[in-house]
């Protein structure tokens, strides 16, 4: 059996083929459907661990799919970036299933409503499996064509996710989103349609072997970046956002802001920084750093302005992403690291922070039964790990050393400096000050005791609902001690992308 | 070649038409028609760029391939926000209990 030794390919199927069939079986057993999202995010996590080690020992993969070679057969394809993403929902992934358990379980104890919070329970584990298999899909995916197919299936059980409270609120947003991510991913079709009538390919690899630069390829590109622009909800494609991530249930808000908004990304960026490097020019970095930086302020002032803490999470989401855009612009400067590996290692900064604040923001939501930032006094007292959580994950996503945001903000920082585009340093310090305003200003509040407060110790079935976000925010802390070894396994699965960076973009 | 063009220039304008639509109007069903209207557009394009002739009697498969999933797609999706749509309509007219129960239809759901 070659298919299961250490170096074979085939393993590249896994994170894709599992979580497809475990969302099938949630469907067929729906009495078990926690054991069997739980038994396919773990297996899915080994066999992430797997490919790391694959990687390190035998460098970027591919696998052609029953052998078919590229113009005609599907290509999966694992390097440094990729593997980074599959990491990142693996970890956060696992993370999101155990909160959901215990969130869900809290509900259903709660008499009142128990059939609806069941129902929202048996929905939530089949489309949280699709949409783990939709991303996992779209990191692995090597053609152009896949990317759109995946994005859909992403769209469609995010939307879906996002409907499942049920509130009128929340279907409103989920229909706007469903709406939005549909305008996204037509305007990337037709992207392709232009890319196919120029160059007659759709694998990524072919295509930039091509390296054309004509105006076919020019159009084609700008489509694809519109279309993935407004699913990333960079500024100022932003609205849908903050109303759709801040009404879902607090599982399905740490999965959209965390995960979903990085799968069309990543994407952006393998197109970006390796398939259409060549057709790249310095104006455009310049006007996506342009766009990121009013995003970062913009977002950050929403932010401070909310009275909800969800949508407050919700708009620091829309500054946070700003700053991956800023790094764009910075690229083309040879440091000691290059700059685009940065907007990677943010993002999973990003990723692990966010998730961690969205679960505490449901945790104190389910606590207290509301979310109003100025009645938030007290919550220290009864869930003191929770707002220990929400308080690390802050300390990242402003950017305090040790921290991955601070590790993150420090090179952005320096290689603005170094190549004397100061004015992204300046909104880079900004946008900090803005998010620690943001932060604290709900920190203190979580930490008032107004006289008289009646404290109630923590109850037992927290404990699923705390640690989960505790973990994370941990994690994204140490990220920043950790940092070189994400950049390593940047640097060293990316042989091709290492190649183009060796003296900066051309 | 003529015939393609003709074709893709309809195509792009049932793009734009679309895209016109979803923005301007505010109905839930005539953003839903308008985004199929766009879909539409883009399938005719990618249509019409099959019949670049390879060879003696030749057309490239590929973008039928591609026609046929993004049906599959838009059909879902269809399906996913006409539920929505409707899901919409329920909880804002049980939000106006009063014409609930004399059994009167309250004028949006007609219009």
């Amino acid at each position: 059996m070659t298919v299961f030794q250490f170096s074979s390919p085939a393993w590249m199927v896994c994170p894709v083929i599992l979580p497809v069939i475990a969302g099938l079986l949630c469907f067929l057993f729906s009495h078990r459907t926690f054991a069997i999202a739980l038994a396919a995010v773990l297996t899915n996590f080994i066999v992430v661990c797997l490919l790391t080690g694959q990687l390190l020992v035998l460098g970027p993969m591919r696998c052609y799919m029953g052998g078919w070679q590229p113009p005609l057969g599907i290509t999966l394809r694992i390097d440094g970036p990729a593997l980074l993403m599959l990491l990142m929902t693996a970890v956060t992934g696992l993370a999101i299933t155990l909160y959901a358990r215990g969130y869900f379980s809290y509900r259903i104890s709660d008499s009142r409503r128990a059939g609806r919070h069941q129902r929202q329970q048996r929905y939530f584990w089949p489309l949280w499996m699709l949409l783990l298999a939709g991303l996992n899909g779209l990191f692995l995916s090597n053609d152009v064509f896949n990317v759109y197919v995946t994005l859909e299936l992403i769209g469609i059980s995010a939307a879906s996710l996002a409907a499942l409270s049920g509130k009128p609120a929340s279907l409103l947003a989920s229909f706007r989103y469903l709406l939005v991510s549909l305008l996204g991913s037509l305007t990337y079709l037709l992207g392709i349609v232009f890319l196919y009538r120029s160059s007659g390919v759709l694998d990524l690899d072919l295509l930039q072997n091509l390296a054309a630069n004509g105006s076919g390829i020019r159009t084609a590109l700008a489509l694809m970046s519109v279309g993935l622009l407004l699913k990333t909800a960079l500024f100022p494609l932003h609205f849908w956002l903050p109303p759709a991530h801040a009404n879902a249930l607090a599982p399905v808000s740490a999965i959209l802001s965390a995960l979903v908004v990085k799968g069309s990304f990543y994407m952006l960026f393998r197109f970006w920084f390796e398939t259409f490097q060549s057709t790249i020019t310095l104006p455009a970095l310049n006007f996506m750093g342009t766009l990121g930086a009013v995003a970062v302020l913009w977002g950050g002032v929403q932010a401070i302005r909310q009275h909800r803490l969800k949508l407050m999470v919700a708009y620091s989401t829309v500054s946070q992403l700003g700053y991956l855009f800023i790094a764009f612009p910075l690229a083309r400067v040879d440091g000691g690291i290059p700059v685009w590996s940065i907007i990677i290692f943010m993002a999973l900064a990003h990723a692990c922070a966010k998730s961690a604040m969205f679960m505490a923001a449901g945790t104190v939501f389910l606590h207290l039964g509301h979310d109003r930032i100025k009645d938030l006094s007290g919550v220290r007292a009864s869930l003191p790990i929770t707002v220990f959580a929400y308080g690390i994950a802050g300390v990242s996503l402003m950017g305090l050393p040790p921290s991955g945001g601070f590790v993150g903000k420090w090179l952005l920082l320096t290689s603005s400096l170094g190549s004397s585009q100061w004015w992204w340093a300046l909104v880079v310090i900004t946008g900090s000050l803005l998010a620690s305003i943001y932060v604290f200003r709900v920190m203190s509040r979580l930490f008032v005791i107004p006289e008289g407060f009646p404290l109630k110790k923590s109850e037992s079935h927290f404990r699923l609902l705390e640690w989960p976000a505790l973990a994370l925010a941990l994690i994204s802390l140490f990220l920043g001690l950790a940092a070189s070894w994400p950049l390593y396994i940047l640097v060293h699965g990316t042989t091709t992308l290492a190649q183009v960076f060796a003296g900066g973009l051309p | 070649m003529i015939t393609t063009l003709i074709y893709s220039l309809t195509g792009l304008i049932l793009f734009g038409m679309g895209f016109f639509t979803l923005i301007i109007h505010s109905h839930p069903l005539r953003k839903i028609l308008a985004v199929n209207v766009m879909s539409t557009g883009v399938f005719l394009i990618l249509v019409a760029t099959a019949y670049i002739p390879l060879g003696e009697g030749e057309i490239d498969p590929v973008p039928h391939a591609m026609v046929l999933t993004g049906i599959v797609v838009s059909v879902s999706v269809t399906a996913l926000a006409l539920i929505l749509a409707c899901r919409i309509q329920e909880t804002s007219n049980s939000s106006l209990p009063g014409k609930r129960q004399q059994g009167e239809v309250p004028e949006e759901s007609i219009r």
